[in-house]
């Protein structure tokens, strides 16, 4: 017994001792973007063995919420921050917080319908009319308008949403509050909303899980995950009135058409965006860095981190499926990365 | 045994007319001291808990009062808060897995003390008690990639038409859904009930069952009649675990319960449960209401675990026998 | 033979055989989630998973070291917290305790067992994270040690109240005091269940992945000491299972053998090394 103790401790011990040669930086956020920040940050720190960049993907309000309450050293999010939020950041820590758009992405309409292999077209009202329970059957008028050569059933539509708060659900809500007043006004623009209709699937994984097993479904995933588990996707129309097919370059289009207009904080929102390529549900995704920081180590490593990110960085992005940013957009970034103190 | 404790006199005059001091020099006071510190710190924690639950849920109390129990409505966006679907749901499944995984297990537990080898038993044990080392989330998975095709496929719709005439057994066979939550959660919490049940059985001493035995009565009336009221203590304690067990699971739920606030009568309908709305919008709550009242759901939660627990006990109670084997509250 | 005593051989016949089908399906379903794991999770596992840290996306060849030992160091922190508590508690509510005492903490156990894991984790991250901001193992093990107290407690209880009085009794009459009796004759007695307790909660907390994501975090490196983030089995396989990559999907499974296999060893061990309790009579 004495023996088993006296181990115990031993192991304590020395599970206990800490070695200190790396800087260790925190961040924790969006779920999206985790496959590419943790390409990101183990190829940096392979350029800087010193430098330990530690991120976990625990969901954007999660990550607005750890950076506010500064458990963490930076933030990730697929919605920006509302006035609200940097409220309440610059009222704890006396100092702003800032965006960085990263990369960007698309979500696009998924669905599972036996016998229809095509690809389909909705046009906002049909993606509307489903996910608020108003349009219930595949050969509705609404949707077959745009489909013209498809035979679609004449089965119930069960709209697959996801189940837990998300930057997926809140850039496609975001979509449909643009498209649809009456969305906006009965469900609003948010990562939980009260959904009307349709079963809740966990993570980008649940609900192309419950897409696969469900007959007739349709449901909104990120575009790498439909893309990875083959399953059909459709095109939307856009803005300017053509069925745009969600694709990397279709993304890369919608954010160009807003780069000459980027405000400032980059907090901005790109779907439904103009132009005759943009796929129109298409968002950034953001890195939230604190202007001020006490540690000045941590400081410089971040902006080093950061400016390799928008550079050598961005050609990873479209291996993983993420769009990379439009030049404009780059280089205004860069002079934002100067504000750090 | 009763349920009384009994107290050793040490050796020398009566415990009541010694001092304090000449007690504590005998170990016996010492220890009764130490161990009651550690008993009483998991009261202190417990209490801890729902102080932090109750703090942190004051805007929704303020806000909605008792309507968060009468509410159906939970609308992030526009700020409104009802627990009913949530506490429907938590109720059914954890109902539905206690249907199933109780008469299994304790049928298991008597197998395993009773009748089967010593060897054979031990084995069997060993891999059982291995149910409750894999991670939720795997039970999660499994549950999405075998039980949820399962059941839309095979046993949902074999229910419905054996028994469709049941409201229970009605409505479309989406796969996911309050059954399936409870089937998962069935195969969560049996390794508790076979563990401890079979442990408490394979300790109700020998004569027991053979003053039963030379009564005449078979093998299975003496484990039913004799054996297992004697260990009902244990049992019932390992019930309450697994009851705990299947209130509380949060991951494996929300991967098969379908993740809508719905009250339906149908066990095929999705649902939601306490546990898997707190895990699902706690990381994203942006808000203070929206946080309390995710707050104030375990405080729910808790009120539920709270009077469920008493309504066991008050069954135990009632149902006892004086004197008979090692009931206990 | 009268056909009372024909029907209830029967019975007899027939309920135990139920008891045996009821085992069997029991012991079925670990085998068929044990095969599962080794069909989907078997190819990944290699020297390289128990030994190289977790590579980026598209690369193969990472590992899970640092979640193997991140998940050991927490278990061990753990079982500090919930092992003696749980332990000792037991003892107090056996041999020491009136009824009324019992009755409150066995309640506040019942319900502390209730609480979601998630909950737990929150609680725990208002307790040792926000005050020290900044996210660690020492978080981490004390929200899973909170949730071995109950099993723990419970069980032990149980299993030490199921010590025959005649063992009790016999102590007594030889004159040792309460405190001699409870570590000489009675504990040991009911060894084999304390130990059965001990392992079931470590089987229990060693697969929550909720509790840990506001406590231990995560980490893609090594974590040393204490008091910064690590990672863990149960995020690893949370994390890799919800991406969109076919390798990282393996490696969860393989993840979820490794944990499996781990407790496995962990059971076999404890009872090789400490199962050395009096044989109390078994029918």
């Amino acid at each position: 017994m004495k023996r088993i103790t006296g181990l115990f401790l031993a192991v304590l011990v020395l599970a206990g001792i800490a070695w200190a040669d790396a800087l260790s930086i925190n961040g924790a956020g969006a779920t999206f973007p985790y496959p590419m920040y943790s390409k990101w940050f183990d190829e940096y720190h392979k350029k800087n063995a010193n430098l330990q960049i530690n991120y976990q993907s625990i969901g954007s309000g999660g990550g607005i919420k750890q950076v506010t309450e500064g458990t963490v050293d930076f933030g990730a999010t697929d919605g920006p921050m509302n006035d609200e939020q940097l409220k309440a950041y610059s009222d704890k820590h006396g100092s702003g917080i800032l965006h960085f758009p990263t990369v960007m992405g698309a979500v696009v309409p998924t669905y599972n319908i036996p016998g229809v292999s095509a690809e389909l077209n909705f046009t906002p009202e049909a993606l509307a009319g489903i996910f608020l329970g108003k349009v219930t059957k595949w050969n509705d008028p609404v949707i077959a308008g745009a489909n013209k050569g498809v035979k679609l059933p004449a089965e119930d539509i069960v709209v697959v949403h996801r189940a837990e708060a998300s930057g997926t659900t809140y850039v496609w809500t975001d979509y449909l509050s643009k498209v649809s007043p009456e969305w906006k006004s009965s469900v609003g623009t948010g990562a939980a909303p009260k959904w009307p209709v349709g079963l809740g699937g966990k993570g980008n994984e649940g609900v192309t899980g419950t897409i696969k097993n469900t007959p007739n479904s349709i449901g909104y995933v990120e575009l790498i995950y439909a893309e990875s588990n083959k399953i059909p996707y459709g095109s939307v129309k856009n803005a300017s009135g053509v069925f745009v097919k969600p694709s990397l370059a279709a993304v890369s289009a919608a954010a160009a058409a807003t780069a000459k207009d980027m405000p400032d904080d980059f907090r901005v929102s790109i779907t439904n965006a103009p132009g005759k390529a943009a796929y129109p549900i298409s968002s950034f995704t953001w890195l939230l860095i604190p202007q001020k920081f006490t540690d000045t180590s941590k400081r410089d490593a971040l902006k080093g981190f950061l400016k390799w990110a928008l550079a050598d960085g961005q050609n990873y992005a479209e291996s993983l499926s993420y769009a990379k940013l439009p030049k404009e957009v780059v280089a205004k970034e860069l002079k934002a990365i100067d504000k750090i103190q | 045994m009763a349920t009384s404790t009994t107290t050793v006199p040490s050796a020398g005059p009566a415990a009541g007319s010694r001092s304090f001091l000449s007690r504590l020099r005998d170990g016996d006071e010492i220890a009764r001291l130490i161990t009651f510190l550690f008993a009483a710190s998991v009261v202190l924690v417990t209490l801890l808990l729902v102080l932090e639950l109750w703090q942190g849920s004051v805007l929704p109390r303020h806000k909605f009062g008792f309507n968060f129990f009468r509410t159906s409505v939970w609308d992030p966006i526009f700020e409104q808060f009802g627990a009913l679907p949530f506490i429907y749901g938590t109720l059914v499944t954890a109902g539905v897995a206690l249907v199933i995984a109780v008469p299994l297990g304790i049928g298991a537990a008597i197998f395993l003390a009773e009748l089967a080898p010593v060897r054979v038993s031990d084995t069997l044990e060993f891999f059982i008690d291995l149910l409750a080392a894999v991670p939720s989330v795997i039970y999660g998975l499994l549950g999405v990639f075998i039980v949820v095709p399962l059941m839309r496929v095979y046993i949902q719709p074999t229910l419905k038409h054996t028994l469709g005439f049941l409201p229970l057994f009605q409505g479309p066979a989406y796969g996911v859904g309050f059954l399936t939550a409870g089937i998962v959660l069935a195969i969560m919490v049996i390794p508790y009930i076979i563990s401890v049940s079979r442990e408490v059985l394979l300790s109700v001493p020998r004569d027991q069952r053979e003053a039963a035995l030379s009564l005449g009565s078979t093998r299975w009336e003496s484990t039913w009649k004799v054996v297992v009221p004697f260990a009902r203590g244990g049992i019932m304690g390992s019930i309450f675990l697994a009851l705990a067990r299947a209130l509380g699971e949060t991951m494996a739920v929300t991967m098969v319960i379908g993740n809508t606030p719905t009250i339906s009568a149908s066990l095929f309908s999705p649902g939601y449960s306490i546990a898997a709305v707190i895990a699902n919008e706690f990381t994203e709550a942006t808000g203070d209401l929206y946080l309390q009242s995710l707050i104030e759901l375990g405080l729910v939660l808790f009120i539920l675990t709270f009077i469920l627990n008493g309504l066991a006990r008050l069954l135990i109670v009632a149902t006892s026998q004086k004197g008979a084997g090692m009931g206990h509250a | 033979m009268s056909p009372r005593l024909r029907w209830r051989k029967f019975v007899s016949g027939f309920m135990l055989t139920m008891t045996g089908v009821c085992a069997a399906v029991s012991v079925a379903v670990l085998f068929f989630i044990l095969g599962y794991l080794v069909y989907h999770g078997g190819t990944s596992i290699s020297w390289n998973f128990f030994t190289k840290l977790p590579a980026p996306v598209g690369e193969t060849g990472g590992g899970m070291a640092n979640a193997i030992v991140g998940s050991a160091k927490l278990l061990l922190l753990a079982s500090l917290v919930g092992v003696p508590i749980g332990f000792f508690g037991a003892i107090y509510l056996a041999e020491f305790s009136g009824g009324t005492t019992a009755f409150v903490v066995r309640y506040a156990a019942d319900l502390l067992n209730g609480v979601p894991s998630i909950v737990i984790g929150i609680f725990a991250y208002s307790l040792v994270v926000l005050p020290f901001k900044h996210f660690s193992t020492l978080a981490g093990g004390f929200a899973i040690g909170l949730m071995m107290i109950p099993i723990t407690l419970r069980s032990t209880e149980e299993f030490l109240r199921a010590v025959p009085r005649a063992l009790r009794e016999g102590a007594m009459a030889l004159g040792a005091s309460k405190w001699k009796t409870i570590s000489t004759v009675i504990v040991p007695a009911a060894y084999r269940g304390i130990l059965t307790a001990v392992l079931l909660a470590f089987a229990r907390v060693a697969g929550e992945t909720a509790p840990l994501l506001f406590t231990a975090f995560g980490n893609r490196f090594w974590s040393p000491g204490w008091n910064q983030p690590t990672a863990s089995l149960p995020v690893m396989i949370f994390t890799y299972a919800v991406a969109p990559y076919d390798d990282w999907h393996r490696q969860a499974w393989a993840a979820g053998l490794v944990l499996l296999g781990l407790i496995l060893v962990l059971n076999i061990v404890a009872r090789a090394i400490l199962s050395r309790g009096i044989a109390v009579p078994r029918a």
